[in-house]
């Protein structure tokens, strides 16, 4: 899949250099790497009692990360920086890479702990990663269910444009639009910060309606179902009203189900409307605005057509998708095969470079390198 | 709301235009009221029922006057609530259709009962009311088995009970559930079904006790309606992944009330995963989508529509299979959409006419 580097090196881009939204910085020995960045307080309490997410739902993956993404160091794969840029950020033309960790911060039973955690986890993300490569952004780790500690956080670290959106767990105590979380929208929006939901972490729900699955196999599915669900309470709760500037990114959660998402919600509010006299517009609308959603895991249809029709179904909602890797999990997207059609080049140019360009605020151009 | 009550609805015009024989699996029977059972239970319950607080279970997939509860014209002259009524379902649907065939789906809420003796009581007793109320009185109809789905082996003994009568063709299951429906512990009501050839009907609704969503309990009731279609989405997973098909390969499922314009995504999205993880359930012989093209069909309201007809034919051609759509018309409930207009009238006439009657016809195994 990714080929040694020195093979790279030599390659002629027909691609725009890229901008990865979804890319891992991963603490070696999880919270063990965030030990140095926390106060003493919170050093004992964590080193005595540990971590303490809602258990109970634990699935036995298949494997964690890439077995050739392991560092030279022999640390984790993903927590070397210079390995990151030597194995991806330099062969694979990539200009900027949006970190996303995945840190036990935002679903702590702790609250206190859970805004440590977080400040802890930026503190590291500052020192370990945006200072020493320039083109990385980051995700702005948050307590996310306790509103006035993250909005703190926000406020903390408001001055650092590096941090360009805030993140939630694909699955929150509560759906995401519920008024508990108002608090951080407001923030966001003051402060230009996208609101970002990545696939996976829960508060101790499980990742159906229905109960919990029992397979690995039926959580990867999840997802799906998982920020469909969001963004139909983002959209409910009049968010996008109260806050018309905010910016919705929903990562690895796929992005197939989008047309139809539209669709149904739509027939429900035109049936249903009188139930939220607050929204003023279809419920397609809003989403057409605020939601952006990124390309890993691709969707791989049948036959190469139906990714055309489904593209033809985004219409221009194609300004809101923004391509990702997932470096260095298994399931990475390789960023010249990933897609299951060759793109036409405008299209290359803004599922590569543009859209993010745009919804980041990044500076560069699309043009391909020579 | 009722003053229309008891007066043929006219039929729409472009359904009057439809060729006859029709079959329509979700027609929904509902229970006027818990006295309404007092026939077909026992005198302890009537008396349980009549000196306690317990009036029987409370249901909220359906509030009783939202629009899409109740289309115009179907609550009874009586006051019950929409549904109820025979005479109104042969006027409004049965005749000016010329319904063939019609599948009840009972949502009476069994499943929301914790205290196990009142769910297989109230349950029986739903059944014996539809046999002696329904289809001992009106020979198109057919129904579906109400059943204590939250303990497996009671909802067994139920179908059991009942499950060779000639009109149940069906096990009624609330897409909601405690647990997936794949997961071993429904095994023992896989196997009644299996046993009785009859197909499981996942529905939309259901009240277990846990939240529909994955994040919890949401605010509105419309969040609920349009996010049922992910916890549909989370049942065919588990029954695939769990092996129901591989272990009962006979079973059928209909997915009812549940949108269809979500299924071809959903397909490629679990094939690309079942390729990736497939190890972790070996027992899955073939793609997901091969299972969910052979077992499963779809009633098609709520037709989730787009507004482009041409995007509408791409999700037809993309679900790679012209046996999986049924007609049907969810009565009493209301839909956005006409089926005539923003569907069949669109597709090629063979098709069209396999989701109005033949693909009901033969995954139901009703006589012509």
């Amino acid at each position: 899949m990714l080929a040694p580097v020195q093979e790279r090196t030599a390659k002629a881009w027909t691609r725009p250099a890229l901008i990865d939204c979804d890319l891992h910085n991963e603490l070696h020995g999880d919270v063990l790497a965030l030990l140095p960045y926390l106060p003493a307080r919170w050093r004992e309490h964590v080193e005595t009692f540990g971590v303490r997410p809602p258990a109970g739902g634990f699935y036995p993956r298949f494997m964690d990360h890439r077995a050739d993404a392991r560092p030279p160091s022999g640390r984790r794969a993903g927590s070397d920086v210079a390995f990151t840029r030597s194995q991806y950020l330099d062969p694979y033309h990539v200009a900027y890479g949006i970190l996303i960790p995945l840190s036990p911060a935002g679903g702590q039973q702790n609250l206190e702990l859970s805004a440590a955690l977080a400040t802890a986890c930026n503190d590291w993300q500052v020192a370990e990663w945006l200072d020493r490569e320039p083109r990385l952004r980051a995700s702005m780790v948050i307590p996310f269910e306790a509103p006035d500690l993250a909005v703190a956080e926000i406020r903390r670290r408001a001055s650092d444009n590096r941090f360009v959106q805030v993140q939630f767990s694909g699955r929150p105590q509560e759906p995401m639009g519920r008024r508990k979380y108002w608090p951080i929208y407001a923030a966001c929006e003051e402060y230009g910060l996208k609101v970002m939901s990545h696939a996976f972490g829960s508060y101790g729900q499980p990742i159906t309606g229905a109960g919990w699955p029992s397979f690995y196999l039926e959580e990867h599915v999840g997802p799906a179902q998982a920020m469909q669900a969001n963004i139909i309470s983002l959209v409910a709760e009049g968010v996008f009203d109260r806050f018309p500037a905010l910016k919705i990114v929903s990562v690895e959660n796929g992005f197939g189900w989008l047309p139809s998402l539209m669709w149904r919600v739509d027939g429900a509010w035109r049936l249903l409307h009188t139930e939220a006299p607050h929204l003023t517009r279809p419920p397609s609308e809003y989403i057409r605005e605020h939601v952006y959603l990124t390309t890993q895991p691709m969707e791989e249809p049948d036959r190469p057509r139906f990714f055309l029709d489904l593209l033809d179904q985004f219409g221009d909602m194609t300004d809101h998708l923004l391509f990702a890797s997932d470096y260095p999990h298994w399931d990475a997207d390789h960023p010249d095969e990933a897609f299951p059609i060759h793109l036409p080049p405008q299209l290359q140019r803004k599922l590569y470079f543009d859209n993010a360009a745009a919804l980041y605020g990044l500076r560069g151009r699309s043009e391909p390198a020579e | 709301m009722g003053g229309t009550a008891g007066q043929q609805a006219p039929a729409p015009a472009s359904l009057a235009s439809a060729p006859s024989g029709l079959i329509d699996c979700d027609i929904h029977n509902v229970v006027p009221s818990t006295q309404a059972l007092f026939p077909y239970l026992s005198a302890h319950w009537r008396e349980h029922i009549t000196n306690t607080l317990f009036k029987g279970p409370v249901d909220s997939s359906y509030p009783r006057q939202a629009p899409t509860t109740v289309r115009p014209g179907s609550t009874p002259a009586d006051g019950g609530p929409a549904g109820s009524d025979l005479g109104l379902l042969r006027n409004q649907v049965l005749d000016p259709l010329g319904i063939e065939a019609g599948i009840l789906c009972c949502a009476y809420p069994i499943d929301s009962l914790h205290n196990p003796d009142a769910a297989v009581a109230l349950a029986r007793a739903v059944n014996d009311w539809q046999i002696a109320e329904w289809l001992d009185k009106e020979p198109r109809l057919r129904a579906s088995v109400v059943v204590p789905s939250q303990i497996p082996q009671l909802a067994a003994d139920e179908i059991d009970r009942v499950g060779d009568h000639p009109g149940f063709v069906q096990v009624f299951l609330p897409v909601r559930s405690h647990h997936p429906y794949g997961s071993r512990l429904y095994h023992p009501m896989w196997a009644a079904i299996a046993r009785h050839d009859l197909i499981g009907g996942i529905h939309f609704g259901g009240a277990p006790g846990n939240p529909p969503t994955p994040s919890g309990w949401p605010s509105y009731y419309f969040e609920e309606y349009a996010g049922m279609a992910q916890v549909f989405q989370s049942q065919v997973v588990s029954l695939v992944v769990e092996g129901v098909f591989d272990q009962f390969p006979s079973v059928r499922v209909a997915l009812l009330e549940s949108g269809f314009t979500w299924l071809p995504p959903f397909m490629w999205r679990f094939d690309k995963e079942w390729r990736n993880l497939r190890r972790l359930a070996p027992w899955v012989k073939q793609a997901p989508s091969a299972y969910i093209r052979e077992h499963i069909r779809l009633a098609i309201q709520p037709l989730d529509a787009p507004a482009s007809p041409r995007h509408m034919s791409q999700v037809i051609e993309a679900f790679g299979s012209d046996d999986m759509l049924m007609f049907s018309t969810d009565y009493p409930h209301r839909h956005d959409a006409d089926a005539e207009r923003a569907l069949l009238a669109t597709l090629p006439a063979m098709l069209a006419q396999k989701i109005r009657r033949e693909n009901a016809r033969a995954f139901y195994r009703l006589s012509s």
